[in-house]
């Protein structure tokens, strides 16, 4: 993307969310570049005379921002304690040994899925939970996950 | 609306909603509901009575507590009680029509219910009238189902009842007749006293009275106040406020603005965690649902009250539950706590005196006014009053949202609702309070539930998550686990929380890979004691809860990883090995083919074996072997 089109989007989103505060801003910057590019961050903090590790403490401190591009297709394994104690962490496991990701690594070098834990989806009565960008899975096994993986393919 | 009689309008309007002259069918639409895959029941179930041109009414409803039954289709026809099919799929669908539309119904009934209840107008409604066919009689009816006998659903008293997205059907529940009540009295004090005379606790965590909270937030000096509903329920194994959210969002809108009428406040904020993308959803549909009929606004009712909500969504952070990280976050600034005091209630958001309370306490508040302080009074232990939801999961028969009057028993709990533990394992121990509770043994079994009990105990109440450990759970695993995710989590500002949580986890690294050495336990439970004792708000604070508990109650396991390297109950993969039994091995292969290391030989029908050096632990193998022939040692 062009400077200038980084330029308009920021103007757009700055004027939409007068009155939010800067994580509410942060959010619809992420949910337009699927991340938080860091031309976009320095622009945003010129024009909102805000210090930029101001901007970028908020970034890092919050689970949901992204400082590096994602995939198109988020892979949410929960760890919560319900899916930690029915082995979620195996589930974890098997997405990336599907993806070929290595332990570090968690966005697949094609962009086209990022696997990531998270802490308790609130689905513990179905656990293990793995959750595919807007679709919940219950009751996951590893089988299972392979199997659902390839309808994102 | 400006009048009760428009809200008595709305009502009846409601009423024909809940119960029309045709027949209508509910589909559970909670999160829980869409994870067993009720959307793909709910579209297929609008094709289906398309084709077949039936004259029904298609619902959704919220969960109605058994999610692990889920998908959930109720059928409620005219003259008949309400009958619930479970485990619903898009296949299944066809049959339950084909039936109705011959008269009848799939006789794959799971329960039946008879009457609805009208908690708040204290009612029942019976739904059948006639002579009901003996299949439909011979199934058991909910409340003596063994999962919901002992309940008393009071802030789930609408989940699974009602179209979430329908605010008419909210009031033909007796929704915002509280409001009506208290606006019409005019006495913010007198609200205030009800409350604090039901001796309500919190139930985020703290279990502080609420009405005390909303009395000094009332009394503080400063002109804005403001009030909060804290949403953004993070503790692992916890769920409830998930369920009100998605499955009653009007409750809480009700009590917040009670609340606001009595402190003083004209605004209000509810802070939802971005993990729950459905609660937002519907939330947001009863905001604007409530702000049509003006009752959020200016002058509602008519009384000279204004009040307005705004959701918040959260970023990720387990720790703006704590409420003052909360109120940073809402500012905009990354969610680090405050020493307190000044408690929020005298100086909270942007500087101003304000309440939070969470989604549970929030939903209490309707039935409270309308049933009197002394009603309220009738439920529970001497100081801990009301209900209390319990989110019953892990490793227990019946899974789901429980909501008993506290002072009932684990046992209760864990054997009469929960039906005990899954293929024969034996019980080992309740975990309570998320992480910054603990694991509660099986010899206190019989511990009465409420506040004080469980903190007696070692552990808290927290927000409610009860999570059941069989033989096959390794305590310190579960320590670990929990160190793990509060090392995630911690904001980092101070040096006890920050470092010591590390080293701790870094211990239990230690001992669940055969390494840890005898004099690790003491150096936990100091490092713990000093974490406790040092950190600033309750996320440090508790964080050594769940090691001091096993510690406590657990001591044999610590030791058998640390004297014996070995992990009693098979978890720890440093510790342990996979093989097969010759005896339960049948050869079928199945094995073979999930193993992703190819790490299982064997001849067809002959029993195979695993090769340790290749074998990473992944457990795919122990997934598939329905012969139970892999052995964890």
């Amino acid at each position: 993307m062009s400077s200038f089109e980084d330029a308009r989007i920021v103007d757009e989103i700055i004027k939409k969310n007068e009155k939010s505060s800067l994580i509410v801003i942060l959010q619809e910057v992420q949910s337009r570049y699927n991340y938080l590019p860091e031309q976009v961050l320095t622009l945003l903090s010129e024009r909102l005379g805000v210090p930029l590790i101001k901007v970028f403490s908020l970034a890092t401190f919050y689970r949901s921002f992204s400082l590096k591009p994602r995939g198109k297709n988020v892979i949410k394994v929960c760890l919560g304690t319900a899916c930690h104690v029915k082995s979620g962490s195996n589930l974890l496991e098997k997405a990336k040994r599907d993806l070929n990701l290595s332990e570090e690594e968690v966005t697949t070098r094609d962009l086209g899925f990022t696997v990531e834990k998270v802490r308790c989806l609130g689905c513990c009565s179905l656990a293990p939970v793995v959750r595919i960008n807007e679709d919940t899975y219950g009751s996951m096994t590893q089988g299972r996950l392979s199997k659902v993986l390839k309808n994102y393919l | 609306m400006s009048s009760l009689k428009d809200l008595e309008r709305l009502k009846a309007e409601g009423m024909n909603s809940l119960f029309p002259s045709k027949t209508k069918i509910m589909v559970g639409m909670a999160t829980c509901g869409l994870a067993a895959g009720a959307q793909e029941v709910w579209q297929n179930l609008h094709q289906e009575v398309k084709k077949r041109k039936i004259d029904v009414l298609v619902k959704k409803t919220g969960c109605i507590g058994l999610c692990q039954h889920e998908p959930l289709v109720d059928i409620l026809k005219p003259g008949y009680p309400r009958i619930t099919y479970d485990r619903m799929t898009p296949e299944k669908v066809g049959e339950v029509l084909d039936d109705l539309v011959k008269g009848k119904f799939k006789k794959a009934i799971m329960a039946r219910i008879d009457q609805e209840e009208f908690l708040l107008d204290d009612t029942r409604t019976r739904y059948s009238k006639g002579k009901i066919p003996a299949y439909i009689t011979s199934i058991l009816p909910y409340k003596r189902l063994p999962f919901y006998k002992k309940q008393k659903r009071v802030a789930l008293r609408n989940c699974g009842f009602l179209d979430p997205e329908s605010i008419a059907e909210y009031v033909a529940k007796g929704g915002y007749f509280s409001l009506v009540q208290v606006l019409r009295g005019g006495k913010p004090e007198k609200v205030i006293s009800q409350i604090k005379r039901s001796k309500l606790r919190g139930r985020g965590g703290a279990g502080f009275l609420a009405g005390v909270k909303w009395e000094v937030c009332r009394n503080a000096d400063g002109d804005g106040k403001y009030l909060i509903c804290n949403a953004d329920e993070g503790d692992p194994g916890a769920y409830m406020d998930r369920s009100i959210l998605e499955g009653d969002p009007h409750s809480i809108i009700e009590g917040m603005l009670i609340g606001g009428f009595a402190i003083g406040a004209d605004q209000g904020y509810i802070y939802v965690r971005e993990e729950y993308p459905l609660a937002i959803e519907r939330l947001q549909i009863a905001l604007t649902q409530a702000q049509e009929e003006d009752l959020l606004g200016k002058n509602i009712l008519d009384s000279g009250f204004d009040f307005e909500i705004e959701i918040c969504r959260g970023a990720g952070a387990f720790v703006c539950g704590e409420e003052t990280a909360l109120i940073q976050s809402i500012e905009g600034n990354w969610g680090e706590p405050k020493p307190r005091p000044p408690f929020p209630a005298v100086s909270g958001l942007w500087g101003k005196p304000t309440v939070i309370n969470n989604v549970e306490t929030w939903a209490n508040i309707p039935v409270i006014i309308a049933k009197g302080a002394h009603w309220f009074n009738g439920l529970g232990t001497s100081r801990s009053k009301g209900t209390k939801v319990f989110s019953l999961v892990g490793k227990v028969n019946n899974i789901g949202l429980v909501e008993v009057p506290m002072g009932i028993s684990l046992r209760e709990i864990v054997y009469e609702i929960g039906g005990g533990i899954p293929n024969g394992r034996k019980f080992k121990a309740i975990q309570t309070g998320g992480p910054s509770g603990g694991c509660i043994p099986k010899n206190l079994i019989d511990l009465p539930v409420d506040f004080d009990e469980l903190k007696k105990a070692g552990s808290i109440m927290g927000s409610g998550g009860m999570i059941v450990m069989d033989d096959r759970t390794c305590m310190v695993d579960v320590a670990k686990y929990f160190l793990s995710f509060l090392e995630d989590e911690s904001c980092g500002k101070c040096v006890p929380c920050r470092v010591g949580i590390r080293r701790m986890r870094e211990m239990l690294e230690d001992i669940t890979s055969g390494r840890g050495r005898e004099e690790d336990i003491d150096y936990l439970q100091q490092m713990a004691e000093a974490v406790k004792e040092g950190s600033l708000c309750g996320l440090g604070k508790t964080a050594p809860n769940p090691v001091l508990t096993t510690l406590h109650y657990f001591r044999d396991e610590y030791e058998a990883h640390i004297r014996g390297k070995r992990c009693p109950a098979g978890v720890c993969k440093p510790l342990i090995i996979y093989s097969i039994d010759p005896e339960n091995c049948t050869g079928c292969g199945v094995c073979l083919r999930v193993c992703p290391q190819g790490a299982i030989s064997g001849r067809k029908k002959k029993p195979h074996k695993i090769i340790p050096s290749k074998c990473i632990k992944c457990g795919a193998c122990f997934e598939v072997c329905t012969f139970g022939a892999i052995v964890i040692t």
